[in-house]
């Protein structure tokens, strides 16, 4: 983005305070334009003709630095890059990491679909939502076309996920595109010998490709610079990805230059980077330790600016971190830290329903809540303010105690004594330490629960109801 | 008067040229094309002169248009056109054969003027004490393995050891269960089966709701630990504000000379109290806040200004929430620390400590299974748990983290590798991945 300030975006903006955006004011979707929080097309007078110009002009200011690219085609369609910072803090990352498995044309045709099936269907519930992976890379491990052909119609076959093509022949990747037209899969990849042939290609289909230059920048450069000057600016940069020792290092300088060049406005090599973990597996021939060594090197380039990656481990050991490493870096750190305080119902509580208390940091309580609810039990959930913190920190540092307990349960209006049949507090099992200050504290009965609110079906059975003393 | 340039050169003068503005303009002496290169032109090069010169004709043509000359007449009889051919006319996408030369450059990062508080741990007996070695920890000038600065230290890590058998995640327990009823044991098997660059004796049945030990006992477990092992040490307590000062008091005086590092002092603590007794006998204060930015300033300035503390005797650990728990602020708190310190804040110029056990307590690193029945099978747990500290460590020594506070060996083994290869110092047999698209994996 050219602009940083409101001011600057407003200028070109009608002025009308006409609120169709959803903004009381022109100045209000100014600084939402700038924070990227809101699209330029939600101005929708600055669409008429006679704004045609402040509008170009405007949206090329707002263009993310690091160029958007489209990867595959209808509902599951990836967007990769359009990043403008260097760090989340400073706004946040957009588009986060894309990750494709491999297959390739040498498997039997049973192993591949069941392959792409687990891959399509990997998921793992969190916050609220599941985790789940995007694409399948298909690998010429034969360098036929015939057989490359085969192995990309049955995957498209089989799933909607977008692709990646990999060969560095052109015939052979021609014959994938050829059986994925209207996929708009990624080519992977055009280098320093076969990129005539693969530029056609990518303009003769017009699907984005990958540039591979292993750690050769001037070259990969090079070779993003033709490209544009050929007509295609969907382009992808793999600087490669070595895998250990010294190598690795010079790996890592090269991401991290790539993109503060690109960040810093050199917009000839400023596109998503491609990271290639599957390397790993050239260094290590114990499947626990490369798929233990590609999830660390996913990890370093989840973190360090890579926008897409192709991965080989579909072990839930692999998969599980790199999701959450994933889900770390892209979460916006501009959302709130916590839940509002306070006391929430779970499923239809009544007067024999228990009451659970946690802390209000937004982690914790969604955690705890979907742990709850998904076990279909009913109960109150009592989120106690401690400033955002989570219990086994709060308890430690003093944000989680029993006067914080109880101001917590006078400030909802609840009364213990009258709604409840049983005047019962159930503590989390990490401040079980808190039990007798909340017992004097609030004169009710306190039970310790699990540690984890995963166990929380478990030990209802086993402790609720209480049993009268 | 006649001046040599570039085709290149005077191709963008004239684009650069607002010809809205062109007023009074002569243009004087020769446009000299000297083209070189003996044997003939290649033909790509030919090509690319010719765009350049049909480029800048069509420049100088829209002068003369302003000045009133009509050169598209000129142009379509040059040419035997019927009229003038629009500009997208013009080829949009020659075809190129040779690479278009361009030169990768990036600048070095030049608010990063402030380096990194250097801290030994550890003292050998030339310096008082009776460690084999010491560990150094900052000195940064830059972030974290990038090529901006050097990074002076590698990042280390201590191994936990408990003074009383604790519950662990069953991955974790089976490497310490012949050592968990003795700290100085355990001490010895971290450093020499697990590679330890340090040891942490964590005294937690201090805290009077564990076991109540007494100061004095949890002393005399701080010297078995000095003696069983020749490692830097760190003292943790037991977490109880109450109760912590008087521990770690005792520990530091029977720890005099070492260097220790003392676990921790907290806004919620007698903070002077632990700064006092690193002061009197010579160690390093962990100087510890819950996962916000302005609470580590405040403390270090109390630690600094308030108790005397030396700046090369304060570590922070701003606190480590585990991968899927809140790691995304804790990664993005140490980031904005180190960044600070390194743009000149100099309350936030000190090394960074990791409690990366705390991944333990995530739930993927533990259960044996999801207890959600949606999710996709999460595999073996004794895969899994040992991954989950790595990657919450990894994360964080990309932030800035020097030191970590670890507990599984393979834990332990993996960010060693991985931080010493960023760091720069392992070697490996050079793999060559120019076809990696066809290995048999």
């Amino acid at each position: 983005m050219k602009i940083n300030s409101p001011l600057e975006a407003y200028k070109f903006l009608p002025g009308t305070n006409c609120m169709e955006c959803g903004e009381k004011t022109c100045m209000a979707f100014a600084a939402h334009l700038i924070d990227r929080s809101k699209k330029l097309t939600d101005c929708t007078p600055i669409l008429d003709a006679k704004f045609k110009k402040k509008f170009t002009d405007l949206d090329q200011l707002l263009a993310p630095e690091i160029r958007e690219i489209e990867i595959g085609a209808g509902e599951k369609v990836v967007k990769i890059g359009g990043d403008d910072v260097l760090y989340r803090h400073k706004l946040t990352f957009f588009n986060q990491t894309k990750f494709a498995y491999d297959v390739w044309d040498t498997m039997n045709e049973k192993d591949l679909v069941e392959r792409v099936k687990y891959i399509q269907d990997f998921k793992k519930f969190y916050v609220g939502d599941f985790l789940t992976v995007d694409m399948v890379a298909i690998r010429s491990t034969s360098n036929d076309p015939k057989k490359f052909a085969a192995a990309v119609k049955k995957v498209v076959e089989t799933t909607d996920l977008p692709i990646i093509l990999c060969s560095f022949n052109a015939e052979v990747l021609k014959a994938g595109l050829e059986v994925s037209k209207g996929k708009n899969p990624l080519l992977y990849a055009a280098n320093k010998d076969n990129w005539k042939e693969v530029a056609e290609l990518a303009l003769e289909y017009d699907v984005p490709v990958t540039l591979f230059a292993p750690n050769d920048l001037d070259l990969l450069k090079s070779m993003a610079k033709t490209f544009a000057e050929m007509g295609t600016e969907k382009l992808v940069l793999d600087p490669g990805t070595f895998p250990t020792g010294k190598q690795l290092k010079q790996t890592f300088n090269n991401f991290t230059k790539v993109r503060r060049a690109g960040i810093d406005g050199d917009r000839e090599i400023a596109y998503p980077i491609m990271a290639v973990p599957f390397t790993a597996w050239m260094a290590h021939d114990d499947p626990v330790s490369a798929s233990y060594w590609e999830t660390v090197v996913a990890s370093v380039f989840t973190i360090k600016y890579g926008d897409i990656m192709i991965l080989h481990s579909t072990e839930p050991y692999a998969m599980l971190p790199e999701l959450h490493i994933r889900d770390t870096i892209y979460t916006d750190p501009r959302k709130p830290v916590s839940v509002d305080p306070g006391m929430y119902k779970v499923g239809e509580p009544t007067a024999d329903s228990p009451v659970l208390v946690t802390t209000n940091f937004a982690l914790t309580y969604y955690t705890v809540e979907s742990d709850i609810s998904s076990n279909k039990i009913d109960c109150y959930l009592w989120a106690i303010d401690t400033d955002g913190i989570g219990v086994e920190a709060a308890v430690a540092g003093g944000q989680l105690t029993a006067a914080k307990i109880k101001k917590g349960i006078d400030g909802s209006g609840f009364d213990l004594k009258k709604d409840t049949s049983h005047n019962t507090i159930i503590l989390p099992g990490l401040a079980a330490r808190l039990q007798g200050d909340v017992e004097d504290e609030t004169g009710a009965n306190v039970m310790i629960g699990p540690a984890d609110s995963g166990r929380i079906p478990g030990w209802m059975e086993k402790n609720w109801p209480p049993q009268k003393k | 008067m006649t001046k040599k340039m570039k085709l290149s050169q005077l191709s963008d003068m004239l684009q650069d040229l607002n010809v809205e503005s062109l007023e009074g303009v002569t243009i004087e002496g020769d446009i000299e094309l000297n083209i070189t290169g003996g044997g003939g032109l290649n033909p790509a090069l030919a090509y690319a002169i010719g765009s350049e010169i049909s480029q800048i004709s069509l420049h100088m043509a829209n002068i003369g248009r302003i000045l009133g000359f009509p050169a598209e007449q000129l142009f379509a009889s040059a040419f035997g056109l019927g009229e003038m051919p629009q500009p997208q006319a013009l080829p949009a996408s020659p075809k190129i054969q040779e690479l278009l030369a361009s030169k990768f450059e990036v600048a070095k990062i030049d608010n990063w003027k402030n380096p990194i508080q250097e801290v030994t741990l550890g003292a050998t007996s030339a310096d008082g004490g009776s460690r084999k070695s010491t560990v150094t920890l900052g000195g940064e000038n830059a972030l974290p393995y990038y090529f901006d600065a050097e990074m002076p230290h590698r990042n280390y890590i201590t191994m936990d050891v408990f003074d009383m058998p604790i519950n662990m995640a069953k991955s974790v327990k089976g490497n310490y269960e012949d050592v968990i009823n003795d700290p100085a044991e355990w001490a010895k098997k971290v450093v020499r089966e697990f590679n330890a660059d340090m040891v942490t004796i964590h005294l937690i049945s201090t805290d009077p709701l564990i076991n109540d030990t007494s100061a004095k006992e949890a002393a005399k477990v701080v010297e078995d630990v000095l003696q069983a092992v020749d490692v830097p040490i760190v003292i943790g307590g037991s977490g109880n504000p109450e109760k912590d000062p008087e521990v770690l008091e005792k520990a530091a005086e029977v720890a005099e000379g070492e260097r220790v590092l003392l676990a921790s002092a907290s806004l919620n603590l007698d903070y002077e109290r632990i700064a006092k007794a690193a002061i009197n006998h010579g160690h390093v204060v962990l100087s510890w806040t819950q996962l916000e930015i302005n609470a580590q300033k405040e403390l270090n300035r109390k630690l600094m200004k308030q108790c005397n503390v030396p700046r090369d005797s304060i570590i922070m650990d701003p606190t480590t929430a585990a991968l899927g728990y809140g790691l995304d602020y804790a990664y993005t708190n140490m980031e904005r620390i180190r960044l600070a310190g390194l743009m000149g804040d100099d309350e936030l110029t000190f090394p960074m400590s990791s409690g990366t056990t705390n991944a333990w307590g995530a739930r993927e690193a533990w259960m044996v299974s999801s207890p959600l029945k949606q999710d996709s099978d999460w595999g073996p747990r004794e895969y899994r748990g040992p991954i989950w500290e790595i990657v919450t460590g990894l994360a964080l020594s990309l932030a800035g983290n020097d030191m970590f506070m670890m507990m599984h060996p393979t834990s332990v083994q993996v960010l060693k590798e991985i931080t010493q290869t960023l760091y720069g110092s392992i070697e490996a047999e050079e793999i060559d991945i120019t076809n990696w698209i066809g290995a048999e994996v």
